[in-house]
């Protein structure tokens, strides 16, 4: 190699290396006019059903508007098969590759924590319409990734505090034992001070549950509490109906929902969640988008399809609040953060960590008047609700 | 604590009668055509997409039942003029890899056919609820009926297996092989006729466990391992072991699962006696098959090591 060549090569070599960190300002992605926005969302395997929800809720209001923000929109769908490591890869795909501006997505929290880092380090906006883990939300906060779901402690805060309200000094907890099982446990004890009848951590991914039932009904306790995500709680809410045992009330996060309802249908009725809004929740913004959801895909939306919904709304309102200009990243995030739209949820705002600032609410697993399976909104537990981590955030 | 002792103890029962229904199929595969089929899985789980598919158009869990049964005598014998039929006389390396590859090709036929998402079979509606057993205690009804259902096919096998003409050619097959065919019996039609009742009965496994579980694509996997456990400790070709294997087994892994934790929680913290918990609890079926092959090595009831 002469020394023309090697000269050649590490200049080359340089401006390789530098290219990445111009882009930590200005992603080459905001210079054309063309608003380039990749999804991300697990939509094969058993958790489908939820990725499916979310892309669904993004559609529909993306094909409603028709140009996101006033502009060219070109929407990106892929699928992260539930595989952190492949996310990983996706999402520097669409940065990298098809110069995304904003990268939605993803389900499930472990898949969030592998895109993070590739999507945000470049400068492009994440806006996660789900997980909500909880070093994001305190001392990892970033300015440009945005969260249109809730911290992941909050549902279980819910649940906890209305365990806390109604008395109860007695309550059976079971979750799979995984990462945001025992998050779950400790989000409910956050709020719940009464003693527990059991604390039980199952296998991921198991189907049967006659043991576990079998001890709640030995134990009698005040009430059951239990995180059983997708497959593992249609399970669960059926066998726990066969088992006689829908005495005990039986409180839940993200078990009983309209992405299981129409397997356990009958089996879940007047089974209790925590979540941030419902189907029938009652204002304007939300009898639109869940009469046009149902319209469009004949199931009812979830709080998935909602969180992703409102994405696609937050993206529009900030682009048009800065006329389409996305190289101006100051102003583009500070648009963002305005979040300036009608949510079907009612109030929000984003708290200083970028996570929502929201009502929480006591829902029930019912049949609606249409004939579909949804939950339905039983009181209001948290006003303006903001997350735990918020004071860690340094920004 | 003796109310969840009886209500395990009626688990333990449910899920033997379920792990009798698949190993008995297994055992005379292994014991009589001396074929490893590690497929076997597959046909629990063709049975529970089965009654799904049928009770789903029929709009009836009985219709679906009844369907089921002459569809699963189709499958059985397909997948063994298509199959099977070529690795009697191969090693049981060749065995294990293309029964091994009819598994990967099975559930992904399953998924192309029916889908990712699982499918939920209807509960009859005189088999749903629960009955009251002592006290507050209830137990489902469907789960009873599965004990009994399971029973009255382990009576059937008993009389088949023990007076009838084809069930004294089995315990023949299972005992001497060489010499049965030495006798004129014809070997092939006796391998069809074996292959088949053992899918058939796997499929009335996976068909009876569909209301209560959900039907998915891997459902064989899981049970797969527990079965082969039946099997060896029963004694490889005895219908009668694989009856006490399956009990065995069950109630030694629920009671094991849930009095291990429980007894582990008076000195740990609940995670971790939960985690140990389930680590003990399989390792219990395994120390309990380690046991009796020490004892007897052949098996219960093997009539060869």
């Amino acid at each position: 190699m002469t020394h023309k060549t090697t000269l050649l090569t590490s200049t080359l070599l340089a401006l390789g290396l530098a290219a990445p960190a111009l882009a930590q300002d200005v992603p080459a992605s905001a210079e054309d006019d063309v608003l380039k926005i990749g999804l991300v969302y697990t939509l094969s395997g058993p958790p489908a059903a939820l990725g499916v929800q979310a892309r669904d809720g993004f559609m529909l209001y993306a094909d409603q508007v028709g140009e996101l923000g006033g502009m060219e929109t070109e929407i990106i769908v892929v699928d992260d098969e539930g595989r952190p490591d492949l996310a990983a890869d996706r999402a520097r795909e669409l940065v990298q590759r098809d110069n995304v501006d904003f990268v939605v997505g993803p389900i499930f929290s472990n898949i969030l924590m592998a895109i993070h880092q590739p999507v945000t380090s470049t400068g492009t906006v994440l806006i996660s319409t789900n997980a909500g883990t909880s070093t994001l939300a305190g001392e990892g906060c970033t300015p440009n990734f945005f969260t249109t779901s809730y911290q992941n402690d909050q549902n279980h805060e819910v649940m906890g505090a209305y365990a806390e309200s109604q008395g109860y000094t007695n309550v059976f907890l079971m979750a799979p034992n995984y990462q945001a099982g025992q998050d779950s446990l400790a989000g409910f004890k956050h709020s719940y001070t009464g003693g527990t009848a059991g604390e039980v951590f199952t296998e991921l991914g198991q189907l049967d549950f006659s043991s576990e039932l079998a001890q709640i009904a030995a134990f009698q306790p005040d009430a059951v509490f239990t995180f059983m995500p997708g497959g593992m709680g249609v399970n669960l809410v059926k066998q726990y109906a066969q088992a006689g045992l829908t005495t005990i009330p039986f409180l839940s996060a993200f078990t009983v929902d309209e992405t299981t309802l129409p397997a356990t249908q009958d089996a879940a009725l007047g089974l209790l969640g925590g979540a941030n809004w419902a189907p029938d929740l009652e204002n304007e913004a939300n009898e639109k988008f869940v009469t046009a959801y149902i319209e469009k895909y004949d199931s009812v939306p979830g709080t998935y399809a909602m969180q992703a919904y409102d994405a696609a709304q937050l993206i529009d309102s900030a682009v048009r609040k800065v006329n389409g200009d996305l190289t101006d990243r100051d102003a583009l995030l500070a648009a963002i953060k305005e979040a300036d739209f009608d949510s079907p949820r009612g109030d929000f705002s984003f708290g200083k960590n970028n996570f929502p600032v929201q009502d929480f609410y006591l829902v029930e697993a019912v049949k609606r008047d249409d004939g579909y399976y949804g939950t339905s909104i039983r009181e209001k537990i948290f006003d303006d609700y903001v997350d735990n981590y918020a004071d860690q955030c340094g920004m | 604590m003796m109310n969840l002792f009886i209500l395990q103890l009626l688990n333990g029962v449910q899920l033997g009668v379920l792990l009798f229904l698949i190993a008995a199929g297994l055992t005379l595969v292994f014991g009589i055509m001396d074929v490893i089929n590690l497929a076997h899985g597959v046909l629990y789980m063709v049975g529970a997409y089965l009654i799904a598919t049928f009770a789903a158009v029929t709009g009836s869990f009985w219709w679906g039942l009844l369907l089921m049964l002459p569809a699963a005598v189709a499958v059985g014998l397909v997948i063994e003029f298509l199959v099977m039929r070529r690795l009697y006389a191969r090693s049981h390396l060749d065995q294990v890899l293309a029964t091994f590859g009819l598994v990967i090709m099975a559930n992904e036929a399953v998924k192309m056919i029916w889908g990712t998402s699982p499918l939920s079979v209807p509960m009859p509606d005189i088999l749903s609820g629960s009955v009251p057993l002592m006290g507050p205690l209830q137990y489902p009804v469907y789960r009873i009926a599965v004990i009994v259902a399971g029973l009255a096919v382990a009576l059937g096998l008993f009389v088949m297996v023990n007076y009838t003409r084809v069930g004294m050619l089995l315990r023949a097959g299972a005992t001497n092989r060489s010499t049965v065919s030495a006798l004129g019996v014809d070997i092939n039609r006796l391998f069809a006729i074996v292959f088949t009742l053992g899918a058939v009965l796997a499929c009335l496994a996976g068909a009876l466990v569909a209301p209560v579980l959900s039907v998915d694509t891997g459902m064989g996997e899981s049970v797969l391992i527990l079965t082969f456990v039946v099997v060896v400790i029963g004694g490889i070709g005895s219908i009668k072991g694989a009856f006490l294997g399956a009990l065995l087994v069950a109630v030694v892994d629920t009671l094991g699962g849930v009095f291990g934790p429980i007894l582990l929680r008076e000195v740990l913290d609940p995670s971790t006696a939960s985690q140990v918990g389930r680590v003990l609890a399989p390792m219990l079926v395994y120390i309990l098959m380690a046991v009796i092959l020490f004892a007897k090595p052949a098996g219960l009831f093997g009539s060869r090591a």
